[in-house]
């Protein structure tokens, strides 16, 4: 089965091949990759809702396959509700919900019209920055759970966030960046607006009481500028010199600081240059890139957005042999509570009772569910896909295994290592050596005329403001971040583009990165008289009965119309099922034979992932399934290669699908079966070869190594904790962009190197002119300007290149707006 | 050249005006959300929605 084709209406994800699901959409008929999309499509356009598809500017997350209503049981009770929400007037409440798979205007949109057809709803807000929408609705007349409801059936997956809403601290750093920006702006042009007069005034002649009042406004304008918009430079340098470390902010604090006090002493002396305009343009240009910067990371996502989508808000305790649905912050150690089948765990705990399975993919990276039965340790998180559990608590909230790497992300987060230090040691060089030149200067003035030693060494100090020199690295990154922006790649840590210039070996996880991380049924061996399609249509007919994610497979590869009954799920084995009168067993080789009454299996069967459909008279059918490759890969790991940068797998997964996929997708060295201690090891084992290592992954099993390599790439649709220990994450959820990407960084880095080498040409040209008082002041400042302003608009370049449209893009906008039937 | 004594301080409350009215607009979450207002505009479009209620019963 090849991949590739036409892509989903709905999702944007290939189709497979074979795979025939039409959505009916307004008498018109689309293609789409499964029975969710299908699902999430039929009832957008059922609600009136299809312009949606015309104005989207990214495509939809994929849906899970069925929408399953139960799921939002637990706030159809108002008991729980009213816990978890906010009072409003007139006895409405309000709550603020998380909404995975917004992803732009149009879905918010979406979101808006499709909650407003509902009755009791009052007020709807949604903020596609952040990804939450303020929902406010009468409780007499609508339930929580319906409103829920409604937007997982467009294909938002709604996470109720209890308590205060998170977001509140984001909003207002937003807030006040753009106030000191404005002030930096504001101040910016007005102390240019004075500046050209002063310098036209020094050439042809100005009255000097005219000069006199020019000099002081200029200077009662750079006051706020230099003060309040330069603010966080200073905080950020006073906390890199008690931590004893010097960072970017050091010299960009001084050289605001000796500029803006040099020019207030010499504007109130009346006496020699001031420097209004440079300080406050150098303050704008600077705010503008930290502004850049701070919206990427925002829109990264924050480590409480991750949790919340991890761990549910409720759970189902147990108390003198009653269930109720309580808040999961209200469970306490000792307590029991139940968990069924779909379930995600609110805490950790002992299983007291069942015989679950548990998938742990998200904390140990194996794919496989773990069977977990009375006495087995569980995690909040994690998932039963098997039956119910009840479970004791035995942490909660902060302490458990979750919150454990929640915790170490965030300090790592915080930390902001790696290249960050390769960086600053550079300014810190070259603040060193403007300091030895000044106090050089001062020192010789003072033995040749002690007079004007000051002046001469503050001349010496302005012409060689960092001005440029600090500008040259931000400006072009800022560019660079807009660029690819532009492009659907989201640059989280803006020093991760030096590094990813510098990179010569990419680190690949290899489920839902070089693949889908969407299993599907590869291949189906008919092994007795019945056909491949009649086979497949009895598998479906039997896995739509199941939770389990190999269900999944069955689902978006076949056709449903028919019913199994009388189902008996074996937890770890498979489900047995009564089709068309006749009784079916689906589900490991073993447990497929059982019907005949014989265990024998035929050899093959061993050691690859197959699913088996048997009935009494034995195997009738066996089913391989694998994770697609992604269509773009192959290419994707060839480009790299050109660039340099071989590629290497390193899976949690079986060897023999890791080696598929890596012989498919064109790379030769892989390794299977990996914890993610293991993967890490092997990355640190490659770095200490001298590497400079890109890994890609989706996982939350891969957070450590995303946090260890030195440039960590995130798919958009990968967990959101992997979002926040990368530092780069490809939005479109397409590897096409990756190598596009290194060659703008290497593009990025050039332009810096050719910004540095510029200012550092122009400052060791005017520092000798300087030191021996032989620069006209005005010549100073102008030439100053001017090599930021030249800096600035070199690194513009960067954001003006053609687009290479690729086919993909194409044909998603295609269908998008041509209706094919 | 009297005049410029006159109109530098009017053109700095100007921009003393244009900021607090920009800080208001900050204050008042005018930039919190710069992309979904222009979606509002759509939200006027009165459609007969289909009943969502309707839609599950088909499913089911």
């Amino acid at each position: 089965m090849t991949p590739a084709g036409p892509a989903c209406f709905h999702c944007g994800e290939p189709i497979p091949s074979g795979t025939v699901i039409r959505a009916r959409l307004l008498g018109r008929e689309e293609s789409v990759c499964c029975h969710g999309c299908k699902a999430v499509a039929e009832f957008i356009a059922g609600a009136g809702l299809d312009d949606y598809y015309r104005y989207r500017d990214a495509s939809a997350a994929r849906a899970d396959n069925a929408p399953r209503p139960d799921r939002w049981s637990a706030y159809d009770h108002p008991e729980l509700v009213e816990r978890l929400s906010r009072p409003e007037p007139d006895g409405a409440r309000s709550i603020t919900v998380l909404l995975e798979g917004l992803r732009c205007a149009a879905c918010s949109w979406l979101a808006d019209k499709a909650l407003r057809q509902r009755d009791g709803l009052l007020d709807v807000s949604v903020n596609p920055a952040t990804a939450r929408a303020r929902l406010v609705w009468d409780p007499t007349k609508v339930r929580l759970g319906d409103l829920l409801r409604v937007l997982e059936r467009v294909g938002l997956r709604p996470h109720p966030l209890a308590g205060e809403p998170a977001e509140q601290f984001s909003i207002l750093e937003r807030r006040q960046a753009l106030k000191r920006l404005a002030v930096a702006g504001f101040g910016m042009m007005q102390a240019m607006m004075f500046a050209v007069p002063l310098y036209i005034g020094e050439s042809s002649g100005m009255e000097a009481d005219i000069r006199e009042l020019l000099r002081l406004v200029s200077m009662l304008i750079s006051v706020p500028v230099a003060l309040y918009a330069g603010w966080p430079f200073y905080v950020g340098a006073w906390r890199a010199v008690r931590a004893r470390s010097i960072s970017m902010d050091v010299p960009v604090s001084l050289g605001i600081a000796l500029a803006f006090f040099a020019s207030v002493y010499n504007a109130l002396q009346g006496r020699g240059e001031v420097y209004f305009d440079s300080v406050t343009m150098f303050v704008f240009f600077l705010s503008l890139g930290r502004y850049v910067e701070m919206i990427a990371r925002h829109r990264a996502g924050s480590v409480a957005d991750a949790l919340a989508r991890l761990a549910p808000v409720t759970a189902r305790r147990v108390r003198g042999g009653a269930v109720e649905d309580v808040q999961a912050i209200e469970l306490a150690v000792g307590d029991e509570f139940l968990v069924r089948t779909g379930e995600v765990f609110a805490a950790d705990g002992t299983v007291l009772e069942g015989d679950g399975r548990v998938d742990e993919s998200m904390l140990t990276g194996e794919s496989t569910a773990q069977t977990k039965d009375a006495g087995a340790s569980v995690h909040a998180g994690t998932q039963n896909l098997g039956a119910p559990l009840r479970v004791r608590v035995a942490a909660v909230a902060g302490d458990t295994v979750l919150s454990g790497i929640v915790a170490l992300l965030e300090r790592a987060q915080a930390e902001r290592p790696r290249l960050a230090k390769a960086a600053d040691r550079a300014a810190a060089w070259f603040l060193g050596r403007i300091l030895l030149g000044a106090a050089v200067v001062f020192a010789i003035w003072w033995f040749v005329d002690p007079s004007r030693a000051f002046s001469a060494t503050l001349a010496v100090l302005v012409v060689t403001c960092p001005c440029a020199l600090s500008l040259a690295t931000p400006a072009a990154i800022a560019a660079a971040t807009a660029e690819l922006a532009r492009r659907g790649v989201l640059v989280a840590r803006s020093d991760a583009l030096e590094a990813l210039a510098k990179a010569n070996h990419v680190l690949w996880d290899k489920t839902g990165t070089l693949t889908q991380g969407l299993i599907r049924v590869e291949e189906i061996r008919p092994l007795a008289q019945l056909g491949e399609d009649e086979c497949l249509r009895l598998a479906v007919a039997l896995e739509r009965m199941s939770e389990h994610p190999i269900a999944r497979a069955f689902l978006v590869s076949g056709r449903h119309d028919m019913t199994a009954t009388d189902i008996d799920v074996v937890p770890g084995q498979g489900l047995e099922g009564t089709a068309g009168q006749r009784r079916f067993r689906i589900g490991s080789p073993g447990y497929a034979m059982g019907l005949k009454g014989t265990v024998a299996t035929p050899s093959w069967l061993e050691g690859e992932s197959w699913v088996c459909l048997g009935d009494a008279s034995g195997l009738l059918a066996a089913f391989r399934l694998t994770d697609q490759l992604r269509p773009e890969a192959g290419e994707c790991v060839a480009r790299l290669a050109r660039l340099g940068l071989p590629s290497e797998i390193a899976s949690g997964d079986e060897e023999a699908a890791v080696g598929s996929i890596a012989e498919r997708s064109g790379i030769t060295r892989y390794a299977a079966r990996l914890r993610p201690e293991a993967k890490l090891a092997r990355l640190q084992e490659l770095q200490a070869g001298g590497a400079v290592v890109i890994a890609v992954g989706d996982g939350i099993n891969d957070a450590p190594l995303l946090r260890g390599a030195d440039v960590a790439i995130a798919m958009g649709r990968g967990s959101a904790l992997a979002h926040t220990s990368a530092d780069l994450i490809l939005i479109r959820d397409s590897l096409d962009e990756l190598p596009d990407t290194v060659e703008l960084a290497r593009r990025t880095q050039r332009v810096v190197r050719q910004n540095l080498g510029w200012s550092i040409v122009y400052n060791l040209a005017a520092l000798p002119l300087a030191a021996f008082g032989l620069v006209p002041p005005w010549l100073a400042a102008i030439g100053m300007s001017l090599s930021s302003v030249l800096v600035v608009l070199n690194a513009m370049r960067l954001s003006r290149t053609p687009r290479n449209a690729s086919g993909r893009n194409w044909t998603l906008s295609h269908h998008a707006e041509a209706p094919l039937g | 050249m009297s005049i410029i004594y006159m109109l530098i301080p009017l053109g700095l409350v100007l921009v003393g005006i244009g900021l607090w009215a920009f800080f208001w607009a900050v204050g008042a979450g005018q930039f919190d959300d710069l992309d979904s207002p222009g979606w509002t505009v759509l939200s006027d479009d009165e459609r007969p929605p289909a009943s969502p209620a309707r839609d599950e019963k088909e499913e089911s």
